[in-house]
């Protein structure tokens, strides 16, 4: 194992994250405050409860996966993009380092970043509603599993991207959709029956369930299978990643 | 000399089905200074993608410092540094992390002390605080130098290392190499300009669509191939060649001012005397002689047009 490879490569893309750390720092605080004076006090202030909890505390899981889910793909699809496009990945490839060296790098970091933007926002939401978080363990356990999930899957969407349309093409128009139909902003026993039913075909649904029952203690599906989904869904990019590993897929000509 | 990269056989077809590399074999020794001439589309950049591991072969093995490039890759590679013909760098680093990075992916633990005399040796180390972006072109593949040599490789590939470079940075470059050699260094160079093979290197091969068509040393291919040109000028300029020298094949040139006899340095006899007795027996008069030694660009110019024909 080249573990200081896998060190040059996680500070490498960690110094891109310093280096526009104000961005870094303030944009979440920013949108998540946004958040909370549109959803949380504008639109919660008529919904009141939803399942015992405050519109506004209600929010905050959701916001914090939305977050993240976003932030771990886009990190680490950019990341391994972003070499490729400019034509340094020769170094990667011609170094002693093997694909998971690379992938611990590059996704380790995105996750990193993913899980710092997910705490900035826990804070920043504490400041707005009254917080308290049942299951920690289980919290931290949910957004660790989650940042690291979604950074496999971003950093397999930078290898399968060939220019920067294909690298938005699945965020914009999977992901995106899955999170905010995900029950981000509401309860799904809100919905119609039928719509229900379908928004269980959603993985999402799973994650942010799981998520928010580690803050509140209920759930719209049982906290073992949400479980199951994150790591179903880790173990596939993983899957995945292996392959991508096993076949030089997209990286060696 | 004990042989350092040794490829046999070597096939790379494209996914598009474009066959890059036709069966090379090649063995470099080392320590020595390989230029591989060709023109572009020859096969230079996929050869040396496939040693460094940014090609995967067809077929064919290849061994560095005796470690297979597949099954050994981490041995092979930690002897191989790598310096890309395109300018391929992370635009807002600086000089001095890029190089840090470099060493760091290759497993070496971080040492200032070679990478502060790395940059001295190439100029930069007034740079070591640019960004990478700041610096002009001919600066910029310094740091790609400094970049692969950052985990003191034992083979270094050069591709196209002054495509686009100015004169002065080009006889630089050319100075660096020599020191790297003096270090024991084993280099391999790809180059169009014959100037640069004739200048530098110990060994001359020559690429074209995907073959290997020489590999020799550089002085014996010159003195192999090597023609020579006797050029006679005339104090009187002549309308054709005298029909007394027709068995030797001059050529009329200047307007009938100069005559030209192509001979070859290496046979026993030349033929020189025998020609400008004739001459003169022909009742031509010599105002001047001259001769022209033919470089390794017309060698390569006539091999690759044999080879096209």
């Amino acid at each position: 194992m080249n573990l200081q490879a896998v060190r040059s490569i996680y500070y490498f893309e960690m110094a891109r994250f310093f280096r526009t750390f104000l961005q870094s720092f303030i944009s979440p605080v920013i949108s998540t405050s946004l958040y909370f004076v549109v959803f949380g006090t504008a639109i919660g202030s008529r919904i009141d409860q939803v399942e015992g909890v405050s519109y506004g505390a209600f929010i905050v899981p959701g916001l914090i996966m939305l977050t993240v889910m976003t932030q771990g793909i886009s990190n680490a699809s950019f990341g391994i993009y972003f070499p490729k496009f400019i034509g340094t990945i020769y170094e990667q490839l011609s170094a002693p380092v093997n694909f998971l060296e690379i992938v611990l790098g590059y996704a380790g970091a995105a996750a990193t970043k993913a899980l710092f933007i997910g705490l900035v926002i826990l804070g920043t939401s504490a400041f707005f509603v009254d917080l308290s978080i049942q299951h920690p363990l289980a919290m931290a356990g949910f957004l660790i599993l989650t940042c690291i999930s979604f950074a496999l899957f971003g950093f397999i969407i930078g290898i399968w991207a060939k220019n920067f349309e294909q690298l938005q093409l699945i965020p914009l128009l999977i992901v995106t959709p899955l999170v905010f139909l995900g029950g981000s902003f509401y309860s799904i026993s809100m919905l119609p029956p039928i719509w229900q039913t379908i928004t269980l075909f959603n993985p999402v649904v799973y994650l942010i369930s799981g998520f928010r029952w580690a803050f509140f203690g209920t759930a719209d599906v049982p906290v073992g299978l949400s479980l199951l989904a994150i790591a179903g869904f880790c173990a596939l990019c993983m899957a995945v990643v292996w392959i991508i590993f096993r076949t030089g897929w997209r990286l060696r000509s | 000399m004990t042989a350092m990269v040794k490829i046999s056989n070597l096939r790379k077809i494209y996914d598009g089905g474009f066959e890059a590399l036709k069966g090379v074999s090649l063995e470099i020794r080392e320590g020595e200074i390989l230029a591989l001439l060709g023109p572009n589309g020859a096969g230079k950049t996929t050869l040396i993608s496939a040693v460094c591991g940014i090609a995967v072969p067809t077929s064919g093995t290849i061994s560095v410092g005796g470690h297979d490039t597949i099954t050994e890759y981490r041995a092979a590679r930690q002897l191989i540094g790598l310096v890309p013909q395109e300018i391929n760098l992370e635009p807002f680093q600086k000089v001095m992390d890029a190089v840090r990075f470099s060493r760091g992916l290759f497993g070496c633990k971080r040492d200032d002390a070679l990478l502060e005399r790395i940059l001295r040796q190439l100029s930069l180390w007034d740079k070591r605080d640019a960004k990478v972006n700041e610096l002009s072109g001919g600066m910029k593949r310094r740091v790609l130098i400094a970049k692969a040599l950052s985990h003191e490789p034992r083979v270094l590939f050069l591709d196209e290392p002054t495509a686009g470079v100015d004169v002065e940075l080009r006889r630089d470059m050319w100075d660096t190499v020599a020191q790297l050699k003096a270090d024991g260094v084993t280099i391999i160079l790809t180059t169009h300009y014959i100037e640069e093979a004739e200048a530098i290197a110990d060994r001359v091969g020559v690429i074209a669509k995907g073959e290997l068509l020489l590999v020799e040393e550089k002085a014996a291919l010159m003195a192999r191939m090597g023609r020579k040109e006797l050029i006679v000028d005339l104090q009187e300029p002549v309308a054709e060649i005298p029909n007394a020298l027709a068995a030797y094949d001059l050529r009329l040139i200047e307007d009938g001012r100069a005559l030209v006899y192509t001979y070859d340095t290496t046979a026993d006899r030349t033929g020189i005397t025998n020609l400008l007795a004739e001459i003169a027996a022909a009742g031509l008069t010599l105002r001047d002689i001259r001769t022209h030694q033919s470089s390794l660009e017309d060698i390569f110019v006539g091999l690759v047009k044999e080879d096209a024909a």
